[in-house]
């Protein structure tokens, strides 16, 4: 069976991946039959070229992509630098399970009530210190340049690789060559930089390329935070594919593969640019700088991202939390005039129909995904399932009407069935990219010492790897179910709007606008996944207390 | 754009003239017996919680009278519905498609009509047609000058209204002209939706009706009128106030609930929606101060109608039928214009009922912002479809996408 599992991996991700990839190309070169476009054609892409707000659109999702990912790895690496291994740092490691497990439309929409002209901080300094008796006219959120945009994404990617590092750190070494290096009389932050870095990076290297992919195609954030005139390329091509005048679809689709192809050109740059970083890198290890200086104002600054972002998250769901609970509200009052529970009690009976079948979802596809990613690990494939990647680094927008005409095609649309197959396609990609690294990084040598005491490659996989890997078995499981829990485009699409969950129900509701629903539907969408983050990180903890052979950095 | 056209003509070739019905509404007791255990799936916007439960309890009166059951599939966006059955027809599914029913009018509706994708006709079958007031309301049989001809069935008539505080504006600008000068006056604290968004687009329509001599030609199509000169007053008035709206015109709200909550929020002081009702409901709800008041232009505001319409491929077109007929009943109706639940403006005419149903009408409170029928003032035919897409396509070019 597991000899079975890669080929049985391709196939899953292969025929999705094509279809989602067909559904994008065909059109963008004008087949679409249903449409009338039976000849491949170039005016699509004349028609993308004439759009005025094309160089616009272009520029902000490379700049917010590219900035975002690169202020949210810049924090990351800090913060372990500056903190790894002490206690503050296992302070913010539990931390991490809030902040991972809120949809990223929850935490923007909290972002946003902050920062905005009639949000909390404003509120807070109004009228005593600013002199506003009204918001004051400033445009913060959807700003021209992105900023808020960035802000928004920076504040879910950080912890997202906070926790993909953490999964490295245990299988590098760190701490006997921090050891090494401190004796040595390295500075803290340039230790870890000069001896850690080199091989955490290398398992870190996937998510920041999702980071990268997802940061510059995202929709959601970029609805709630982003520019508007024009908005970012993928917001644009949204509007455009969902657009009544159907004709538009070509022009939709040769803009998704527009979006795809700037995708494909950052993460082009962003190797480049590592090959640079690690050249110039070499020589400035060689050097021998001990930067024992750095370290205290490098500490310091390292609190400046970890205090904004627990701020923002923390704040905006305090926020989120008052406004599903206010009466009237009105600026520049620092709480509710009254308080009520209507719409709780309003939503309760949907609140906990959909919160079973997003549970029921997010699970099995979770569980599934766990069991096929340890499958082709055992098997030893490692480059042949690289297509699994691919839905992590081709545009959801661009991906998924191909997926749905597939659903249709195949009659299989409108069941949890499908529903669970198409988030598969996407959970899957995610758990393996938490689980793979600390897989391979795993000391081979003690498989090898069971081995030679009798122990079978069965035995050896299900009492000495999979016990020794447990803390980042359970954290795939859970980004997998929080990856399930927050998927929107797909359940919408191949569940035909049979089939709801917390997610399709919070982004409808999304549009109203409406603080005090979004409260509500942010909270219970956030708290699921939540429950099982704190789980995979507690179980493994309790687990290694009783076990000492398994405990990890 | 030769391309678009083409596009147009070849997807109408592709489709099929309506056929053979399976369901005839006109044998009204054979539509009820297929329709008795039947799921119908009504696709409808899901963005008001009033909205939401206003179904909810259509959906319980549905299958207390009928048998059938009712599921709201809630859309962040109409169109969503429509691709749904694009991509079905693309597929090949002729039958047993997903959709069984949607909240549809302008150009989605246009865009369905035109591609043979709907059921129909039907709407002039319903055993409740009768009540239907199209004498007093014959706008209703046209939607955005597009003949309905039964494909839609109306159940409710919307008018712009602009919703004002009448704590901040005691003397609110009752007509174009007027709301020029009164933006000039109070810079950064008027703004509209971002066209094409479907209130804002509505905006500037409203725009051009107060700016031109002879608002005839906007029922007519775009291409028929040197559309340059006609819109030119347009954007000289949009360019004279742009700098100062809300954000000096920098950034515009999403829609029509972002653009209530910036009034909620006290960031504008004037506001607009198509649902007279809505402020008296939203200050009922505690979400606006209850100084907030409505009013209308004396040149007229735009009216239109929302319209219940069955895909051609529907699985469960029978209780599609039936969900159609009883929102048109008359205790729906009355629950519908209820300020506490929804506000909408009922289709039926009341000289048409039963005494005991027009006591329902009569039973209801306006609300405190609500204007009376005999204060709605002049309601202002939606233009023709084409003004509606150029206009917003121009506004994106002039407006949308300089950084």
């Amino acid at each position: 069976m597991i000899r079975a599992a890669p080929g049985l991996v391709v196939a899953l991700m292969a025929l999705p991946v094509a279809a989602g990839l067909a559904g994008a190309f065909l059109p963008a070169f004008g087949f679409f039959p249903a449409l009338g476009g039976d000849r491949f054609s170039l005016e699509p892409w004349r028609a993308l070229l004439v759009w005025p707000g094309l160089g616009a659109a272009v520029r902000l999702s490379l700049v917010t992509g590219i900035g975002a990912t690169l202020l949210s790895l810049a924090a990351t690496l800090l913060i372990v630098a500056a903190w790894q291994g002490t206690r503050s740092f296992r302070v913010v490691t539990s931390l991490l399970a809030p902040l991972l497990s809120l949809p990223h439309a929850a935490a923007a929409f909290g972002l946003a009530f902050l920062i905005a002209p009639s949000g909390w901080v404003a509120r807070a300094l109004s009228p005593w210190a600013t002199g506003w008796e009204r918001p004051p006219d400033l445009l913060i959120v959807n700003d021209p340049a992105g900023l808020a945009l960035i802000a928004g994404l920076v504040m879910k990617e950080v912890p997202f690789l906070l926790l993909m590092t953490l999964a490295a750190l245990g299988q590098a070494d760190s701490a006997r060559r921090m050891a090494v290096a401190r004796s040595l009389g390295y500075g803290r932050v340039t230790g870890w930089a000069k001896t850690v870095l080199p091989s955490i990076y290398r398992q870190i290297r996937l998510p920041v390329f999702a980071v990268l992919a997802y940061s510059m195609s995202v929709v959601d954030v970029a609805l709630i935070l982003g520019p508007t005139r024009p908005p970012t390329l993928a917001v644009q091509v949204l509007d455009w594919m969902t657009s009544p005048d159907l004709s538009l679809r070509f022009l939709a689709s040769a803009g998704a593969v527009l979006q795809l192809l700037l995708v494909l050109g950052a993460l082009g740059a962003w190797v480049l640019a590592e090959r640079l970083v690690a050249a110039r890198g070499r020589l400035w290890a060689a050097s021998g700088g001990r930067g024992q200086a750095l370290d205290l104002p490098l500490r310091a600054l390292s609190t400046l991202p970890m205090g904004l972002i627990a701020a923002g998250v923390g704040l905006g769901l305090v926020g989120l939390g008052l406004w599903s609970v206010s009466g009237l509200w009105r600026f520049p009052d620092l709480l509710p005039q009254s308080y009520g529970l209507r719409v709780w009690s309003d939503q309760s009976a949907q609140l906990w129909r959909l919160t079973a079948t997003t549970a029921t979802l997010a699970g099995l596809s979770a569980l599934i995904a766990l069991i096929l990613t340890v499958a082709y690990l055992q098997a030893g494939a490692s480059h042949s399932v690289g297509i699994i990647y691919l839905p992590l680094l081709v545009p959801q927008i661009a991906f998924l009407p191909g997926l749905s005409a597939l659903g249709l095609w195949a009659g299989l649309d409108g069941s949890l069935g499908a529903v669970l197959a198409v988030h598969l396609v996407f959970v899957l990609p995610y758990v393996a990219l938490s689980l793979a690294d600390p897989w391979r990084a795993w000391d081979a040598r003690a498989g090898l010492a069971a081995a030679t005491l009798g122990a079978g490659p069965w035995r050896v996989l299900t009492r000495v790897r999979l016990p020794m890997l447990l803390r980042a078995l359970c954290i795939a499981f859970a980004v997998g179910f929080a990856t399930s829990v927050a998927q929107y485009l797909p359940t919408l699409l191949i569940g035909a709007g049979r089939v709801s969950t917390l997610t399709t129900e919070a982004v409808a509701l999304a549009a109203s606008g409406n603080r005090r629903l979004i409260g509500v539907w942010a909270i219970m969408q956030m708290a699921l996944p939540m429950l099982v983050f704190i789980m995979a990180l507690a179980v493994p903890a309790w687990i290694a207390r009783h076990r000492q052979g398994v405990k990890v950095a | 754009m030769r391309f678009l056209s083409c596009a147009a003509a070849c997807a109408m070739a592709f489709s099929l003239p309506a056929t053979a019905q399976t369901p005839d509404p006109a044998n009204w007791p054979a539509v009820l017996e297929e329709a008795r255990g039947q799921t119908v799936y009504w696709h409808a916007w899901g963005g008001d919680p009033r909205i939401n439960a206003f179904i909810e309890e259509v959906g319980a009166e549905l299958s207390q009278r009928h048998g059938v059951t009712l599921e709201h599939v809630r859309l962040a966006d109409t169109a969503d519905a429509v691709t749904r059955v694009v991509s079905e027809r693309a597929a090949g599914r002729d039958t047993g498609g997903a959709v069984d029913a949607i909240w549809i009018n302008g150009a989605n509706f246009a865009s369905m009509k035109e591609q043979g994708l709907l059921f129909g006709p039907f709407a002039e079958s319903l055993p409740n047609w009768p009540l239907v007031d199209t004498d007093a309301n014959p706008a209703i049989l046209i939607d955005f000058t597009l003949p309905v001809e039964g494909y839609g069935s109306p159940w409710a008539m919307f008018q712009m209204v602009f919703e004002y505080d009448s704590a901040a504006v005691p003397e609110p600008p009752r007509s174009l002209e007027a709301l020029r000068t009164w933006i000039a006056d109070n810079p950064g604290r008027f703004t509209y939706p971002q066209p094409p968004d479907f209130l804002g687009t509505s905006f500037l329509k409203q725009a051009l009706y107060g700016v031109l001599d002879d608002p005839t030609v906007l029922l007519g199509p775009s291409e028929a009128v040197d559309y340059d000169a006609v819109t030119a007053p347009l954007w000289a008035f949009l360019d004279e106030i742009t700098p100062n709206l809300w954000r000096s015109g920098r950034a515009y709200p999403a829609n029509e609930p972002a653009l209530g909550q910036l009034l909620a929020d006290g960031e504008v002081d004037i506001g607009f929606s198509f649902n007279p009702g809505r402020a008296s409901a939203a200050i009922s709800d505690g979400e606006l101060p209850d100084t907030v008041r409505t009013m209308v232009f004396e040149e007229g505001t735009l009216a239109n109608s929302s319209y219940l319409s069955i895909p051609y491929n529907a699985a469960n077109q029978a209780g599609a039928l039936v969900l159609a007929n009883l929102i048109l009943d008359p205790e729906i109706q009355a629950l519908a214009q209820d300020p506490a639940v929804l506000g909408f403006q009922t289709v039926l005419g009341m000289d048409r009922l039963a005494p005991v149903d027009r006591a329902r009408f009569d039973a209801l409170e306006l609300g405190i912002a609500t204007l009376a029928p005999d204060e709605m003032g002049t309601g202002l035919l939606e233009p023709h479809p084409s003004w509606m897409t150029r206009i917003a396509a121009d506004w994106t070019e002039r407006y949308g996408t300089a950084q």
